[in-house]
């Protein structure tokens, strides 16, 4: 450990200074282009976003996919193999849990707000910090939220289980459907600007709100895979009874 | 400023270290969460709001819930 530590600190030691403008990331004119090009491009402020979900859409498609894979593995794995082991020593103690009046009046209140906060990090994150990947997350703990407070039936009312792939899987469609909408209306896969043949606006305004489309799916597959993974995760496979 | 930095860098390592050295399970996920969020600092200093904020949803938020609700079903002394 001490050894990998000291090749790990050489190593630093021909790293660029943090914020040094003549680095090789720096200096490049790709990054150049990013940073002054963005806004005029695309008409978003958050150039974060702008390259992540537009110019590296591809890259983030897949990012998302590989979510849906490993979400779709943790299930699997423990759908198998988590059946057995020490379960009925739980399941007596988790029928007599009574909703404990602080807790249900706190939960009450804050997962709206939650909720909200999500949907507002979605919606906004081609403006300020944010986008598909955070508020899906967020989303999904507010459902983790009320699994954790009530059980895991209450939360699986709102997003059953055996519906809750399909719903990751709309957001990678949804997603993919953005790319492909591009490709039939003349363009490249995911080439966002002829889609304003379909949207309102002008170009950039159309990326814009491609952009906005796009991490929507995002936020779709994120919260269904973070639900499933809780679930799977507190009910050793089952997804009936959690904690 | 830097000292603010060092500081907080200073505790990156130590929960670190404490996280991957305690036996019980349970303290090292809280401890792993604590991390994140000190990792969720100094992401916001250097002025990269974006992963700040997915390091704090994710990292410190729902990592966590995942690893006390995985100690739960499991063991939550280690063997090692």
């Amino acid at each position: 450990m001490i050894i990998t530590g000291l090749l790990l600190l050489q190593a630093e030691k021909d790293f660029p200074d943090w914020g040094d403008t003549s680095s090789p990331a720096n200096s490049y004119r790709l990054s150049q282009h990013y940073i002054t090009q963005t806004l005029h491009e695309t008409t978003v402020p958050n150039m974060v976003t702008a390259v992540l979900a537009d110019y590296r859409g591809y890259d983030t498609m897949f990012e998302t996919v590989v979510i849906f894979t490993a979400g779709i593995a943790i299930i699997g794995i423990l759908s198998v193999i988590g059946t057995g082991g020490n379960r009925e020593q739980f399941e007596p103690k988790l029928s007599e849990k009574k909703p404990d009046l602080i807790i249900d009046t706190t939960c009450r209140l804050i997962i709206p707000i939650i909720q909200v906060f999500a949907l507002y990090v979605v919606a906004h994150g081609h403006h300020s910090p944010g986008g598909g990947f955070q508020g899906g997350v967020i989303f999904g703990a507010s459902f983790i939220l009320l699994a954790l407070a009530r059980n895991l039936q209450t939360a699986q009312a709102w997003v059953p289980e055996n519906r809750i792939l399909n719903l990751a899987g709309i957001g990678i469609f949804i997603y993919a459907g953005f790319g492909v909408a591009a490709l039939f209306l003349g363009g490249n896969f995911l080439d966002y600007g002829v889609l304003t043949k379909i949207l309102p606006g002008g170009v950039e305004d159309a990326r814009s709100h491609s952009m906005l489309g796009v991490e929507i799916g995002v936020a779709f597959t994120v919260t269904a895979i973070m639900f499933s993974i809780y679930s799977s995760l507190a009910s050793n496979g089952t997804m009936k009874e959690g904690i | 400023m830097w000292i603010f930095d060092l500081i907080i860098l200073v505790f990156v390592v130590i929960t670190a270290f404490i996280s991957l050295q305690v036996k019980d399970l349970l303290s090292a996920a809280m401890i792993f969460g604590v991390y994140s969020f000190l990792m969720c600092l100094l992401w916001s200093g250097m002025g990269a709001v974006d992963v700040a904020f997915t390091e704090a949803a994710v990292g410190a938020g729902v990592s966590a819930v995942f690893l006390i609700s995985t100690i739960f079903r499991t063991s939550r002394r280690s063997s090692d």
